[in-house]
């Protein structure tokens, strides 16, 4: 009980100094009462904290945090205005608004946080796949564990006639291709989809059989065998190494060193409706992300507390703190450190690159989603519709003409243009430039190349 | 001496004394079944518990539920307390707004945290009452019309049995999909989740109250029906006088009825469209799956049971309110 007086009389002093402030700048809120939609995954926590740190009262907002049963009703919230904005897969802004699925425009001021995704199989698939992983001198499996030790298990499961399933959470989910790249890298292929066909499935000339299960029940899927394995968020791959019923193999920092995760996606004419509204949001965010990374990650037990509440993720503490607090648990008792598993704000996370969008989009065309080629134009001009780095720019100004952050902690918005520099640290070690997606998606062994058409 | 007059002055006493003895030895006799039966009940389920692992752990035995029960209650105090700061917080930001922007009309929003497990109550059953109280009104008339023209009758009831049988969840997606095509409206005085549960609930909870007040309006005694032909009744006052009292009975068997199938559809609508209430409540704990989910689960189980027996107890204590033969209801 103390701690929330002592939070309260902080939030208190932080109101009366801060809102002094802000006044002078920005105008009051145009709407004021908000709804964000969540899934129950440990990297929602920005929209926790900015709720219980009181960074959203600080804007004026009065918000109503609310899980969601699963990525698509959280999209067609937004859209139908149910929810005013929500933690949203990187994909989804830009699938719906380019009209692949649901169909409506959405954008992102504010991206979540890097990596924090796993890849888990089954302990029988684990024990096939380990005696293909050479050890360590300490006697532990090599990492990052590439997929070629699955492939000889995939190909057993063929010759027995058994088809080999994965789930991942979303068709335009990063888990879908991450677990693709993984995949595909190891020489699996993953399946393609052809939407011009109607066949949304994403299983043409599959060698694994990829289907969509809402993150919660991932573990129990996988409990239940209509899985082999799956790639999702936390808690729900260490949560499968306490229940011994799996065991993760890779996480996406080892396939993708710092690749984006979440988005906080809004729809465009909410942007367009209530535009302070929508900085403001993006302010608390950005607090928040701060608070959560601050001082080494010094507040990150404090925020496992707080996501282990029934209203949030509601995993047991234990379970949440594992990843989020630095750790990574592969093989029962296998802990290693991965202090970067789970980055809310160091390495400018929160900045919506266009490139980050960019990437995603690279993936739809090589695994069909875009069916036909498009320039490298259509990929920026997508990007820059959907990434609204003007209006992340105006917030992160605005914090820091009042001191609350300060200008080293963002990228240099004088000289910046959305694009990070070409990035290496993918697992098949291919090197990723933003500015030329086409070139890009023609690099891959496996995958849809220019002039490709299913 | 001391012994005579109290030998003396008990024999009226004694007959007291006695009577209250075997009050109490009926009561124990009584009530020892029950107790013994519930006993039973937790010593099978404490051993059941501890013999079942699941992936979150141990069954929930009775002492873990119970502990749940008092976690519940203290995280509902708790989010009370944690609401009025928020209020606070709320006024004060008001006068500060005020002071320097005096045209701003201050408001107080409601509070944004959490629902306990005391609101979730709180929704299920304003949620099932509403549903209910519609179908009730729908249900009644209807099947009113139905007893009285055998032909309305012959026309309607295939319909209705065809219907009758339907699952909630059926209707649910139905219903959801209907509510916010037609239920349209920039600051709606509805939630659009309370409709859908609702109007599930009453779709559900028609069928039960139709055929019984059919039944019973049909089976009136001819003798009364000639009654009313002798007396040339009108056709209000021979429902009035006639239909409805000797239809009663089995019009409350009806809404009995169809107040046990509302509740129960009430649930799987909350847990299937996350709509707020305790059917909510027990989707979020399984979704969470910690180590406290199924402890919290069985909690929500016996609420959900307990408040099902109120309201069937509550049916009840209505019917005797209202029957004109108050043997004819029985507890």
């Amino acid at each position: 009980m103390r701690w929330i007086k002592k939070l309260s009389a902080a939030v208190m002093l932080s109101v009366t100094t801060v809102s002094f402030a802000q006044a002078v700048e920005l105008g009051y809120p145009e709407k004021e009462e908000l709804t964000f939609g969540f899934i129950k995954l440990t990297d929602m926590a920005p929209i926790a904290i900015a709720y219980e740190k009181g960074y959203f009262e600080d804007e004026g907002l009065y918000v109503t945090v609310e899980a969601q049963a699963n990525w698509k009703v959280l999209l067609d919230g937004v859209l139908e205005g149910r929810l005013d904005g929500a933690h949203m897969l990187a994909g989804q802004p830009l699938a719906s608004t380019m009209g692949y699925g649901t169909t409506g425009h959405i954008i992102t001021p504010f991206s979540m946080d890097l990596n924090g995704n796993g890849i888990t199989v089954s302990n029988d698939v684990w024990a096939k796949m380990k005696v293909n992983i050479p050890n360590n001198a300490d006697g532990k499996p090599v990492h990052p564990i590439k997929a070629d030790a699955l492939k000889p298990v995939v190909e057993q499961y063929r010759d027995e006639g058994k088809a080999f399933n994965m789930g991942m959470v979303f068709p335009v989910s990063t888990h879908n291709y991450e677990l693709r790249y993984w995949l595909a890298a190891g020489g699996i292929h993953p399946g393609f989809y052809a939407p011009h066909k109607s066949d949304t499935s994403g299983q043409i000339d599959a060698d694994v059989l990829l289907s969509v299960t809402p993150p919660p029940q991932m573990p129990a899927t996988l409990e239940a065998g209509t899985i082999q394995g799956y790639c999702v968020g936390e808690p729900w791959n260490q949560q499968a190494v306490f229940k011994g019923i799996g065991v993760p193999v890779v996480t996406d920092y080892e396939i993708w060193k710092n690749n984006p995760e979440k988005v906080f996606g809004m729809s465009a004419e909410f942007a367009k409706k209530y535009p302070n509204t929508t900085v403001r949001v993006t302010r608390a965010l950005i607090r928040a992300a701060k608070w959560l990374d601050e001082n080494n990650n010094a507040n990150r037990a404090e925020a496992v507390k707080i996501l282990a509440k029934s209203e949030y993720v509601g995993a047991d503490e234990e379970v949440i703190a594992n990843s989020m607090t630095g750790t990574f648990e592969y093989e029962k008792g296998d802990i290693r450190e991965v202090p970067d598993f789970n980055v809310f704000f160091r390495y400018n996370a929160t900045y919506p690159y266009y490139s980050d969008a960019i990437w995603y989009l690279t993936q739809m065309r090589r695994w069909g989603q875009i069916s036909e080629d498009k320039s490298d134009e259509w990929y920026k001009g997508l990007a820059k519709s959907v990434y609204r780095t003007d209006i992340y720019e105006t917030a992160a100004k605005s914090l820091i003409s009042e001191g609350v952050v300060t200008a080293t902690e963002f990228p240099d918005f004088s000289t910046e243009d959305g694009y990070r520099d070409p990035q290496q640290h993918f697992i098949d070690n291919i090197v990723y430039d933003g500015r030329t997606p086409n070139a890009y998606i023609d690099k891959f062994k496996i995958g849809l190349k220019k002039g490709d058409k299913l | 001496m001391a012994i005579a007059t109290m030998f003396n002055r008990s024999s009226s006493e004694r007959n007291v004394l006695e009577r209250m003895n075997q009050w109490v030895a009926e009561k124990v006799r009584m009530l020892l079944p029950a107790v013994l039966g519930m006993l039973i009940f937790l010593m099978l389920w404490s051993l059941a518990a501890q013999s079942i692992d699941t992936s979150l752990g141990k069954f929930p035995g009775p002492s873990v539920v119970a502990t749940q029960f008092s976690v519940l209650y203290r995280e509902h105090v708790e989010e009370r307390e944690k609401a009025q700061l928020f209020y606070q917080r709320q006024t004060k930001r008001n006068e500060l707004r005020i002071a320097k922007d005096p045209n701003y009309q201050p408001k107080i929003r409601l509070y944004t945290g959490k629902k306990t497990i005391v609101d979730q109550i709180g929704t299920s059953l304003i949620t099932v009452l509403s549903g209910f109280v519609a179908a009730a009104i729908i249900a009644i008339p209807l099947g009113l019309l139905l007893g009285l023209s055998r032909n309305l009758n012959r026309a309607i009831n295939p319909l209705m049995q065809i219907f009758k049988p339907v699952s909630p969840l059926a209707w649910l997606p139905l219903v959801t999909m209907v509510v916010s095509a037609v239920y349209v409206s920039e600051d709606p005085m509805l939630d659009k989740a309370f409709l859908n549960s609702m109007i599930t609930v009453t779709l559900c909870s028609l069928w039960p109250m139709v055929i019984n007040t059919s039944i019973g309006v049909a089976s009136v005694e001819s003798d009364l029906m000639n009654v009313s032909k002798v007396l040339r009744l009108s056709m209000f006052t021979h429902i009035k006088k006639i239909v409805i009292p000797s239809a009663t009975p089995l019009i409350f068997t009806g809404m009995r009825l169809s107040l046990g199938v509302a509740w129960m559809v009430l649930i799987a609508a909350e847990m299937l469209a996350q709509n707020p209430g305790l059917g909510k409540f027990v989707w979020d704990e399984f979704q969470n799956g910690s180590s406290a989910s199924l402890a919290r689960i069985m909690c929500a189980v016996f609420i959900i049971g307990f408040i099902g027996y109120l309201l069937d107890q509550a049916m009840l204590l209505l019917h005797r309110m209202v029957a004109w033969d108050k043997s004819s209801v029985n507890l």
